[in-house]
């Protein structure tokens, strides 16, 4: 069974919500992607700091 | 040569004191008056309580620090202020009572030009019966993360349930707020995943059931009425990206509940639509709510005036909008700006000391009357930020004279970074990375969300995770005053 299939049919709450697929859970942890969104959040995170200054 | 006296060594005081000593020189004196000898990265307390950090890794001894940065260091407790002096002297003064174990008990009157009161949250355990043990302590029904040693304590006890759960015995997980009106519900939100990422790897996962109990009235709330965030092209409620957080981990939750009573392995709650009802556990973390430390005031002639200067939660009053009335009058405007005391113009309030004008989440409560909404949070990086420019402010009040330029540091204009992780592995767990702009929100200038959804994101990855242990290493860097430290952003 898909990790997602298992989790939606354990509560109405979880039902209701999203659930990422087995690709949005790969990205989560690929290093080569991670390494690309570390460079973008952090300079959204220096523009934020910059902007609260 | 005039004193400035800053009460409270954490994320605010820690900052003033050490900018003003910076930018005032050997003209001035700096005086830090704070009761623990270590300084403590608290965020980084929530890996302590998992036992992926030790006590050492995350505090560092305060007096070497303050010896080099020429800071006049007491290792004490503040008990009162007299911004009047009192009948023998027109100068203020602080009453400290050491609590160095060379001169535990004694008591002294330090004399003050400018004083930042920067003593951040009474943590409050005995408002919920059970919860603390009626002396201001934890009680020892729950456990708490809020503290080094506190984290250290529940690092023990998560090990004791995972112990259970290898002998097969099955454990359920209480995690979230102790009280209606807590705050805080990021450490408690953050302490829940990495007790499932830990469980997960000490494969016991399926041995454990996990619940989180919480004052928001929507999950994703954290006490700033939520946030709207881009996602993946969307702009979403943090209540969908936080169901999904619960969700995918299997992690069942409660909400709206004001936590009205602690047992041994039981609570009692009450929900926003009035029922009661009680939750069992085996292991429980739950955050108490904050007060002020209880800082009294008195007049010349002795009359108490605590109540001038601080609201009845404790808190030091500002420059904030206290008259602000009902929610729907709330405006970005009532939020602070300089964090001046109105009444003494040498006090100032930095951090989690100085008090709101209200909350920021949408105020609730039960029909029974019981209060059931966070209260506003006071993360790092606006307490470092409000600390920096309150340093700001009393430097020149001190080096131009008192018809100085205050420097300003509104939360309805400033932003905050946060980092909720989900483990501590480089290549294994995830974080959610989240900014926020502004804290509170302004719905004058952004009327659907009340923030800039450019600038309020929120993302799930490994990326987190690296930058939450870039985070560690710098700010424990910077509060160690090593080179190049006033590089490095609060
Ligand atoms: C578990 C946990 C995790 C957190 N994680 C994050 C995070 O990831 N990101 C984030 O931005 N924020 C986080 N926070 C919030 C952050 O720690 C606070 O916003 C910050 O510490 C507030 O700074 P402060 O200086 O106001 O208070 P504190 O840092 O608490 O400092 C107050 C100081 O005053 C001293 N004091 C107390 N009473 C007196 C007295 N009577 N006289 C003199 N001194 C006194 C205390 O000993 C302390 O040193 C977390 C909080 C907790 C509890």
């Amino acid at each position: 069974m898909k990790h997602e299939e298992k989790n939606f049919e354990k509560s109405d709450q979880f039902n209701l919500t999203m659930i990422p697929g087995s690709f949005a859970r790969k990205m989560r942890t690929c290093v080569i992607w991670q390494f690309i969104r570390f460079v973008a959040i952090n300079i959204k995170m220096i523009i934020v700091v910059s902007k609260s200054h | 040569m005039a004193r400035l006296i800053v009460l409270g060594g954490g994320v605010a005081g820690h900052t003033t004191a050490t900018f003003a000593a910076k930018w005032l020189g050997s003209q001035h004196e700096v005086v830090v008056v704070t009761p623990n000898a270590k300084w403590n990265w608290i965020p980084s307390n929530i890996w302590v309580g998992v036992g992926q950090m030790t006590k050492e890794e995350v505090t560092f001894d305060l007096a070497s620090v303050y010896a080099k940065a020429g800071i006049t260091y007491k290792q004490a407790k503040a008990v009162s202020l007299n911004p009047e002096g009192n009948e023998s002297s027109d100068k203020p003064f602080v009453t400290i009572e050491y609590t160095s174990k060379s001169k535990s008990g004694e008591s002294e009157n330090i004399e003050y030009d400018y004083i930042v009161n920067a003593t951040g949250p009474k943590l409050n355990f005995d408002a919920t019966p059970g919860l603390g043990n009626g002396q201001g302590a934890m009680g020892t029904n729950t456990v708490s993360v809020c503290t080094a040693d506190h984290a250290v304590h529940a690092s023990h006890k998560l090990q004791e349930s995972i112990e259970k759960m290898k002998a097969g015995e099955r454990q359920k997980f209480l995690i979230g707020t102790g009280h209606g009106m807590c705050t805080c519900q990021g450490a408690a939100f953050e302490y829940i995943f990495n007790i499932e990422h830990e469980l997960k790897k000490a494969g016991v996962r399926d041995m454990a059931d996990i619940k989180w109990i919480s004052n928001e009235s929507f999950l994703g709330d954290f006490g700033m009425g939520g946030l709207h965030m881009k996602v993946g092209g969307y702009v979403v409620s943090s209540k969908l990206f936080a169901e999904s957080l619960f969700a995918e981990r299997n992690v069942d939750w409660l909400i709206g509940a004001h936590t009205s009573k602690v047992e041994e392995g039981k609570v009692e709650y009450e929900l926003l639509d009035g029922s009661k009802g009680e939750e069992e556990f085996d292991f429980a973390m739950l955050i108490p709510p904050f007060a002020g430390v209880g800082l009294k005031a008195y007049a010349k002639d002795g009359e108490d005036i605590t109540a001038t200067v601080f609201a009845p939660n404790g808190f030091m009053k500002v420059d904030a909008n206290y008259a602000a009335g009902a929610y729907e009058n709330w405006k970005a405007s009532d939020w602070p700006r300089t964090y001046q005391n109105p009444t003494y113009k040498n006090m100032f309030a930095a951090g989690i000391a100085f008090a709101p004008p209200h909350i920021i989440s949408k105020p609730m409560s039960s029909p029974n009357g019981t209060p059931i909404n966070p209260t506003p949070p006071r993360t790092g990086m606006p307490s470092g930020i409000i600390g920096k420019a309150v340093a700001h402010s009393v430097c020149d009040l001190m080096t131009k004279g008192e018809n100085a330029h205050l420097h300003e540091a509104s939360m309805a204009e400033m932003g905050a970074a946060c980092v909720a992780s989900a483990g501590k592995g480089l290549t294994t767990g995830t974080a959610a990375a989240m900014t926020v702009y502004p804290v509170v929100p302004d719905f004058e200038k952004y009327p659907g969300t009340g923030r800039d959804t450019d600038y309020t994101f929120g993302e799930i990855g490994l990326a987190g995770h690296w930058i939450k242990h870039i985070l560690h290493h710098l700010f424990l860097y910077k509060a160690k005053l090593n080179p190049g430290w006033t590089l490095i952003p609060e």
